[in-house]
């Protein structure tokens, strides 16, 4: 994971006197699926498509596998897949057309069985039109990675999907990342980005606020671990044990919750705390702060 | 199967399977030309005379001015350019492969008109197919160039509906289908100059119907070849692939060279008129 697939140096969009993106600067690596987040407006669009050669760069440098993609688009289209938010097809044109059109352009054999597997095999002589959004976003998706692209763009890849395809698309991105494929994430579900992504970049009015992995960024906020503990006699839904490094308490559904800075602290006290009380322990679960969590508290905050 | 003819096949069969498109390559000009074939022989038995020249004329003005640009229009507005560039798709492929399905389909409205009017209506055949097809080509050439053009330089569906019909409608009126070119008014013989319609009619006229032209036919022919091959050229030269870039390589008001080729007949054609006009109001 140490060859440099997509790099941005000192990257600036503007529109008029409008700063879009504002001198940010990240690597992504062979392999790797790099979630982007940021809210409305933080600049990712417009990262992404000065990437994949819809825009040109007001400032800075930019490479996609070794491809500076404002200069040579044309080599750009056989390294890059992308799955554009709006689909971006004829209204008229059936699954298979448009396999058969996208590929011919690639210069690759189509790939039905992509559809047969992202659960197009029954509609794949359906106009466009008639498709449900979940399913155009499944045509969307096998287009972007039938020519194998080294390079995968997914703008909001599972908005509009059920559970089941979800989970076929999230499994279809560890092939490919296996296969050394790598992925640039765009997304605004954070248990997604999570989940699936090897590092995370957040963006805020054109910044780069944080760039890590997700359990490192996560680490580095404020945010409070949150310690549900349910005991058999329920000594502890009363306040009056001094429990260390909590800054908040309270009672729901026969559990006492606790909001720890220290999480070691908190947890081996309570415990012997129970111990003492001569309870049993029939519950604890201890859950870290989100990335979302890490996320609000970074948009709401600002730039740090 | 090659990119280019994969999406070739795609378009042409698009012409059939859109509603709209349908109505605008087959159902409007042959319903229009079934209508005028019953109707006006009855009114004007001179009308069989144009049957052929004045219906081919029609449907290929129907399917590539308003049938061609709104869907480019519509197909910007829809990103589907922008997915097209990603995908390696040429600019000059997303112009020139709609306009030759279009060409495609009016040369078979173009047919169907050749071979039915003789036989239901009684309406002259062309006496040389070779420069009536030559004509018929050279006005879709012609227009499809216009079409595209429309399409690239309108900025949305609304004002694309204006410019073709700004071109549309003169052309349906002075074009010469209606009336004769050798009977408009001066103003209005030299408007008609600019329009692909009225140099198709007097090329029909000329070369292949056995007809008199109103002026040089060949010369007509040549404008309608390069009227179009230099509108669509424009169009290429200012597409774009999507409506929210501001990177466009040339003002929209450039489309207007477009005319140029048309134009040029005024400058024969005037001086003519000035000199008649001399003769008739001579300086006391």
């Amino acid at each position: 994971m140490n060859e440099p697939m997509i790099e941005v140096k000192n990257f600036r969009k503007l529109y008029g006197d409008y700063v879009a993106v504002d001198n940010i600067s990240f690597t992504v690596y062979k392999g790797e699926i790099f979630g982007l987040l940021g809210p409305n407006g933080a600049g990712k669009t417009s990262t992404l498509e000065s990437l994949e050669g819809l825009r040109p760069p007001s400032g800075g440098t930019l490479r996609v596998a070794g491809v500076d993609p404002a200069a040579a688009p044309h080599k750009l289209r056989n390294l890059i897949g992308v799955q554009l938010q709006s689909a971006g097809l004829p209204a008229s044109i059936t699954a298979d057309e448009a396999m058969k059109l996208f590929c011919a352009y690639h210069g690759v054999a189509p790939r039905f069985d992509l559809l047969d597997r992202l659960g197009l095999g029954g509609k794949r002589n359906i106009e466009f039109q008639g498709l449900s959004t979940g399913l155009q976003r499944r045509l969307a998706l096998a287009l972007a990675v039938a020519h194998d692209p080294p390079v995968l763009f997914l703008d909001e890849p599972t908005a509009g999907l059920d559970v089941a395809s979800r989970v076929e698309l999230h499994s279809l991105m560890h092939e490919l990342k296996s296969k050394g494929t790598t992925i640039i994430l765009a997304t605004h579900d954070m248990a997604e980005a999570e989940e699936m992504s090897d590092r995370v970049a957040i963006l805020l009015q054109g910044k780069l606020v944080a760039v890590d992995t997700p359990l490192a960024i996560t680490a580095t906020g404020a945010g409070l671990t949150k310690v549900s503990v349910n005991t058999r006699s329920g000594s502890l839904l009363s306040n009056h044990h001094p429990i260390p490094a909590v800054s908040q308490y309270l009672v729901k559904e026969q559990y006492a919750i606790y909001f720890s800075t220290n999480i070691g602290q908190t947890v081996s006290t309570l415990i012997s705390t129970v111990e003492a009380e001569g309870d049993t322990l029939i519950d604890l679960r201890v859950e870290r702060p989100s990335l979302e969590d890490r996320f609000l508290e970074l948009t709401n905050g600002g730039p740090k | 199967m090659n990119a280019f003819a994969s999406h070739f096949a795609f378009e042409f069969r698009t012409g059939i399977r859109n509603k709209n498109l349908l109505l605008m390559n087959y159902l409007f000009p042959l319903g229009l030309y079934l209508m005028m074939s019953v109707i006006m022989p009855g009114v004007n038995p001179l009308f069989r005379e144009v049957i052929i020249p004045g219906m081919v004329t029609f449907g290929i003005l129907a399917s590539t001015l308003l049938g061609l640009p709104d869907p480019l229009v519509n197909a910007r507005e829809a990103g589907i350019f922008r997915s097209y560039k990603i995908n390696g798709v040429p600019a000059r492929n997303i112009l020139l492969i709609p306009a030759l399905s279009t060409i495609l389909h009016v040369l078979m409205v173009a047919l169907i008109i050749l071979i039915t009017a003789p036989i239901f209506f009684d309406a002259p055949a062309p006496q040389n197919y070779a420069t009536f097809f030559l004509t018929v080509l050279g006005m879709a050439v012609a227009c499809t160039g216009l079409a595209v053009l429309i399409g690239v330089v309108a900025p949305n569906s609304r004002l694309t509906v204006l410019f073709s019909q700004a071109i549309f409608l003169p052309s349906m009126i002075i074009g010469g289908i209606m009336i004769p070119y050798s009977m408009l008014p001066g103003a209005a013989a030299k408007i008609a100059l600019l329009l692909p319609a009225t140099h198709t009619m007097n090329a029909f006229n000329g070369l292949a119907m056995g007809g008199m032209a109103d002026f040089y036919p060949w010369g007509s022919i040549l404008t309608l070849f390069v009227g179009g091959i230099t509108a669509f050229m424009l169009a290429w030269y200012l597409f774009r692939w999507d409506s929210t870039s501001s990177e466009r390589r040339g003002h929209p008001l450039m489309a207007l060279l477009a005319l140029v080729p048309y134009a040029a007949w005024l400058l024969v054609i005037l001086p003519e008129a000035l000199h008649t006009l001399s003769l008739m109001h001579p300086k006391s």
